[in-house]
């Protein structure tokens, strides 16, 4: 599998998005660190964009990917390699790639700017914690699906929906759920709704670690009761590694019975 | 002996492709998978490479059961049909790089030379012509040393030079006693070639002989007649 991997790393570290995907967060992290002058807000203002475009990019590489090196992954499929050993190592190539984008584009400007010295260490290290996680996790979505469907454009069209679904839809059902059931008790419906997606799950975690939960008024202060303690941090966690798990287990079964 | 399949099956959505293929092939002979198109040659090539999972039946290569098991693609060197490789590398990386994968001795150098790949080497994949893409996919194949060689339309694109090189390249692997499956859809390549025929026709094997039998069987003075003729006589394998 480390064959593999190293192969479509190196691969993908040539590639011209790559860099792209690495130029935009180098951009970013500069743009806002030097604007804010506050590496607070800053910190804030990226996990806004950060939130919704990570889970997109890795949607959209992760199934462009698939879908180009199909010929390759035949080539390699007739070779003595243990299928499972093709598909993983494909799989950490590209989220590999683009979590060392995202680490170093945003890194380098907040070296560069004085994070070590300051106290949104911690804040900046959740954001890039969270934002690898996305990326493992929609990248790892994102293959299940182009390993289901044959046919490209399907392929690319139910990745994207599912990005919409998750970034997008899910709020405005959450929040008209709220709005209809308003005259019930909605602590642990908000809680588990929340949960249960890993864009929101990881927009509240940040949140309530930049010690703004206060703005969201009663609902955060129920947020803070659970995902603010110790025990709600790591059944948070948890929770992000149980949807990294679950696609990269989907796939290695999906893999073990695919006709090529 | 090199390859045993029994009672294979397999389908695809509604589609059956093999229907029930019992084979044995043994060692250091030239066979020649023929039949029409969609008559499950490339399924059945696929199957014993472990790309396409039977749904019932069994294969074993060099006596030993393939299912569960790659290692076993070890002792098979494989030449797939349309060469579609990864457009953004050189054609140097990619020998490399299945060099590599494969982690066992090559002999790179002297099919170069032979098939005058040299120019190439550092040309991308995307930017060669059919015929120059095939000579590179000719070059990954033979490069190991396996006992078992399986050859999907080897042909394809290849000047008149390039095919001769690939006939004694051929000839020269069967004189190692190594077994070599063909399909084609040239007739004069595997009346040259083949020592034995085998003629699928919708997901069974119908033919299974040498040259001189189906000649006979089907009483036929010339080959590709012969292979036309072959679903309207009643000769069974």
């Amino acid at each position: 599998m480390l064959k593999i991997l190293k192969y479509s790393f190196y691969d993908l570290i040539r590639s011209r998005w790559s860099y792209v995907y690495f130029l935009f967060y180098l951009a970013l992290g500069f743009v806002l660190l030097f604007l804010n002058n506050d590496v607070s807000k800053a910190v804030i203002t990226l996990m806004n964009v950060i939130i919704v475009l990570i889970p997109l990019i890795g949607t959209i590489f992760g199934v462009m990917y698939y879908y180009n090196s199909r010929e390759f992954t035949e080539l390699l499929l007739a070779q003595p390699i243990n299928r499972r050993a093709i598909f993983m190592g494909q799989y950490f190539g590209v989220a590999g790639s683009l979590t060392l984008s995202l680490v170093l584009g945003l890194g380098i400007p907040f070296v560069l700017y004085g994070l070590l010295r300051s106290n949104a260490i911690f804040d900046f290290t959740l954001l890039l914690v969270t934002g690898a996680f996305l990326t493992f996790i929609f990248v790892g979505l994102s293959f299940v699906i182009a390993i289901s469907n044959e046919n490209k454009i399907k392929g690319f069209g139910y990745a994207v929906l599912l990005w919409l679904f998750l970034a997008v839809v899910y709020d405005g059902l959450f929040l008209m759920s709220l709005i209809v059931f308003e005259e019930y008790p909605l602590d642990t419906f908000s809680l588990v709704a929340t949960a249960l997606n890993p864009i929101d799950l990881s927009r509240i975690l940040i949140l309530l670690k930049l010690d703004i939960s206060a703005l969201l008024g009663y609902t955060g202060a129920i947020f803070k009761k659970f995902f603010g303690t110790d025990l709600g941090f790591l059944v948070s966690m948890a929770i992000l590694l149980l949807w990294t798990i679950l696609p990269i287990l989907g796939l290695s079964l999906k893999a073990k019975r695919k006709d090529f | 002996m090199t390859i045993h399949i029994e009672n294979l099956h397999k389908k695809f959505g509604k589609n059956q492709v093999l229907k029930g293929v019992d084979l044995t092939i043994t060692e250091g002979h030239i066979y020649a998978i023929l039949g029409p198109n969609g008559s499950g040659k490339t399924t059945l090539i696929k199957s014993i490479l472990g790309m396409v999972i039977p749904d019932k039946g069994q294969i074993s290569i060099l006596d030993r059961p393939i299912k569960k098991d790659w290692k076993y693609r070890k002792h098979i060197n494989y030449l797939p049909q349309i060469a579609n490789f990864p457009p953004n590398i050189k054609v140097r990386e990619l020998i490399h790089m299945i060099t590599d994968l494969r982690n066992s001795p090559s002999a790179k150098k002297e099919l170069i030379e032979r098939f005058g790949l040299e120019p190439f080497l550092n040309k991308k994949l995307s930017t060669l012509s059919g015929g120059t893409k095939q000579k590179v996919n000719i070059v990954l194949t033979f490069m190991f040393n396996s006992p078992l060689i399986i050859l999907d339309e080897p042909t394809t694109g290849l000047d008149p030079r390039a095919l001769i090189y690939l006939k004694e390249l051929i000839q020269k692997e069967k004189a190692q006693g190594k077994t070599i499956l063909i399909t084609s859809h040239i007739m004069q390549f595997v009346q040259e070639m083949a020592d034995e025929i085998l003629y699928l026709l919708e997901g069974e094997i119908y033919f299974k002989g040498s040259i001189a039998k189906l000649l006979e069987d089907t009483q036929q003075k010339n080959f590709e007649h012969a292979i036309a003729a072959i679903t309207t006589t009643k000769s069974h394998a």
